[in-house]
């Protein structure tokens, strides 16, 4: 064992990303840190991407889950922030620098030495394991309080999707009241994008390939209108109608229908990251002043800030609350895109050390 | 129309080639200033116009769209100008002056401007400045600073403005960050000057390894990175703030993203013909961003205008006859000019070209 403390979780050992029972251990509460026992975790598809190696970077055993709230038992003697009892969470990052220029600007999702909450090499060495189980323990630094408003198991998802949405709107200017955003991709990231979007007083269209979720978006989720993107007479209608757009796909899909959709002056920022280039034609983006950006997650402060947002406006995601047990089923449904919007697993009724 | 009153230079076919041509220009109506033009910019898209690169030139078509003369004549409504008065004709003679970009001094981006040349407007088609004047709506008439030398002055109105805009609207302007210069022609030696200007480190990258002495002698860059050698890209790699592209060959991006920090900007004022590969991880990991611009409303034109009359800048120009053109539009298509040709129209056209 690497660390003093027993914990138990369930794991992949190999890129069939099949998960299953695994003992393994945790370090001793350090000074600085917060340790939590799991009561949620939602799974993103990331988790997805990360238990198959499509990445190219998993090591095995992997115990996935970064979208992680439970409940305090423990606090080291530096601690300041939290006490037994609080109702906390983490995220994507356990670790990072905390001396660069990006750490000391509340960025340290961009710091080059930035750790994972799991499945990377964590500063004394050993590999972090993630949320997938029934103990937690973090720097106090990258653990988020969740307000009483907010139920836990709704929590979860905001801890990736949420702030994975937020930050860029905020950064980008897509946070005003009256400005008309695009949401490209309906699934974890696209429903949280949609209801922040309305929280901000925006009107916010949906942009799919599916017809089947026009209903959904507009009914369930409160979106203003549904572009199908197959259909040609629709985005030909909606060409130069969007201030920006929040584009969650990643499978490869083209850009120039979408940068036609934006008015001048407009910004798609790209959420999802498709592994191959896209095209980008250059004559829209000068013709019209657009620009195409990137973001990645956000910041602890921040995230700290969307969660607080996220409770006082009532902002929570729609998710379908799983057992253990019926998480590999969960994965499969989640590579058809089959959940309405995030499984979140249910670690504390229902993890339990196999005897 | 009238009887023919204008000569000119145009290009009747997809060779590009140009040879005289007479042609109409309309009466100065009120809200008119008409201008002896005496210089004229040659901007490579008077090159690709001229040969429809681009798929929609009509042709005859007299090109030039970076035009310094001197007023002749004003209409009753115009109160800015009067003769005698220096000034410049950019890009754009006319947009539609209603619209919410009208109204934001966004004339460029009006979805009805209309260009200097080769535009419809009015019942024929606009004919930019290879030509002995022009007649132009007051609103899109440049004041010339006194200071400012209207030959070295006249790229300002298109390659000038064109990474000006883009450099304030992006915010690459904060004094000691450091901006990349991507190719190094008409618009990147402006791009440097301004840059310099606004007190930023500048690198030009350029593949031309033979550019490096003019670049930090002559313009005055910090310095010169090869992008042809892979170890001096990677060794840069996280080093810029910002990065103007001025490129309008077709080119790989990922190496240019490479070049940014956090929260890195690339904006594109180049028009490669075919669509550019955006790699996406670079854009998420970094929150880099990839815009472009086309080149400036008045108001900002005229800004610029006054901006370079302080810090003194001014294009590298190479002064040529109207009967050299040709020559120079095939040195243009191979780079072959330090950095902008200026036709010297007044002093081309004499009466026995008339």
């Amino acid at each position: 064992m690497e660390h003093p403390r027993k914990a138990f979780g369930w794991a992949a050992r190999d890129a069939s990303g099949i998960l299953s029972p695994f003992n393994f251990s945790r370090r001793e509460t350090g000074d600085k840190d917060v340790t939590f026992k799991v009561l949620y975790c939602g799974i993103c598809h990331s988790d997805l991407h990360m238990l198959k190696n499509e990445w190219g970077n998993s090591t095995y055993p992997l115990v996935p889950g970064h979208e992680i709230v439970g409940i305090v038992t423990e606090v080291g003697s530096k601690v300041e922030k939290f006490k037994v009892g609080d109702k906390v969470g983490v995220g994507c990052m356990v670790q990072s620098c905390r001396n660069c220029q990006n750490c000391a600007h509340d960025l340290e999702n961009y710091c080059p030495q930035m750790v994972l909450t799991y499945g990377a090499k964590n500063v004394d060495d050993t590999i972090t394991y993630g949320g997938y189980s029934d103990f937690m323990v973090a720097d106090e630094h990258f653990v988020i309080r969740i307000p009483d408003a907010l139920p836990l198991d709704c929590a979860a998802p905001l801890l990736c999707a949420g702030i994975t949405v937020y930050s860029p709107m905020i950064y980008f200017g897509l946070n005003k009241p009256g400005l008309h955003l695009g949401v490209v991709g309906l699934g974890g990231l696209g429903h949280m994008a949609v209801k922040f979007a309305k929280a901000f007083g925006m009107e916010v269209s949906v942009i799919s390939s599916s017809p089947g979720k026009k209903n959904e978006a507009i009914e369930h989720l409160g979106a203003d209108s549904f572009v199908l993107s197959t259909d040609q007479h629709q985005m030909k209608a909606a060409m130069g109608t969007l201030d920006g757009i929040i584009d969650t796909v990643s499978a490869v899909h083209p850009l120039v229908p979408l940068i036609g959709l934006l008015k001048s002056h407009g910004k798609i920022i790209m959420v999802g990251a498709p592994e191959k280039p896209l095209e980008l034609p250059v004559f829209p983006l000068i013709m019209g002043r657009k620009l195409v950006a990137g973001s990645c997650i956000g910041g602890i402060k921040e995230t700290q800030e969307m969660i607080d947002f996220a409770a006082k406006h009532g902002v929570k995601p729609h998710i379908e609350v799983i057992p253990i047990d019926y998480v590999n089923t969960a994965m499969e449904r989640l590579l058809k895109a089959d959940v309405k919007y995030r499984f979140v697993i249910d670690i504390g009724n229902t993890l339990k050390p196999s005897s | 129309m009238g009887s023919s009153n204008a000569f000119g230079w145009a290009a009747t076919d997809t060779s590009g080639h140009l040879s005289p041509f007479h042609f109409s220009r309309r009466e100065n109506e009120a809200d008119d200033v008409t201008l002896k033009i005496l210089f004229c910019g040659v901007c490579h898209s008077d090159l690709h116009t001229i040969k429809n690169d681009w798929g929609f030139t009509t042709y005859p078509v007299v090109p030039g769209h970076e035009i310094v003369g001197i007023v002749t004549k004003v209409g009753s409504n115009v109160t800015k100008f009067k003769e005698g008065d220096r000034v410049g004709v950019g890009v754009i003679v006319d947009s539609c002056k209603e619209c919410e970009c009208c109204q934001q001094d966004l004339e460029n981006y009006c979805p009805r401007t209309v260009y200097t040349y080769n535009s419809p407007y009015k019942g024929t088609r606009t004919q930019g400045g290879y030509s002995d004047f022009v007649v132009v709506h007051q609103r899109f008439v440049l004041r010339f600073p006194d200071n400012l030398p209207l030959d070295a002055g006249a790229p300002l109105l298109c390659a000038g403005i064109t990474v000006y805009s883009p450099m304030k609207y992006y915010g690459m302007t904060e004094p000691g960050k450091h901006l990349g210069v991507a190719g190094l022609g008409g618009l990147g030696h402006v791009a440097i000057k301004f840059g310099k200007a606004f007190g930023l480190k500048v690198t030009v990258i350029s593949g031309s390894p033979n550019k490096e002495a003019e670049a930090i002698h002559t313009l005055g860059a910090d310095s010169f990175l090869l992008s042809s050698d892979p170890e001096k890209m990677k060794a840069a790699m996280g080093t810029m703030d910002y990065i103007i592209s001025t490129i309008s060959a077709v080119h790989p991006l990922a190496p240019l993203l490479g070049l940014l920090k956090l929260n890195g900007k690339l904006v594109n004022v180049g028009l490669p013909s075919k669509p550019l590969q955006l790699p996406i991880f670079p854009l998420v990991g970094g929150r880099k961003l990839i815009g472009g611009s086309n080149f400036g409303g008045l108001k900002e034109t005229q800004e610029m205008l006054d901006f370079c009359a302080k810090h003194n800048i001014t294009a590298n120009i190479e002064l040529i006859k109207m009967d050299e053109i040709n020559t120079a539009i095939e040195r243009l298509s191979k780079s072959d000019v330090k950095y902008r040709f200026v036709i010297d129209v007044a002093n081309s056209f004499s009466s026995s070209n008339m």
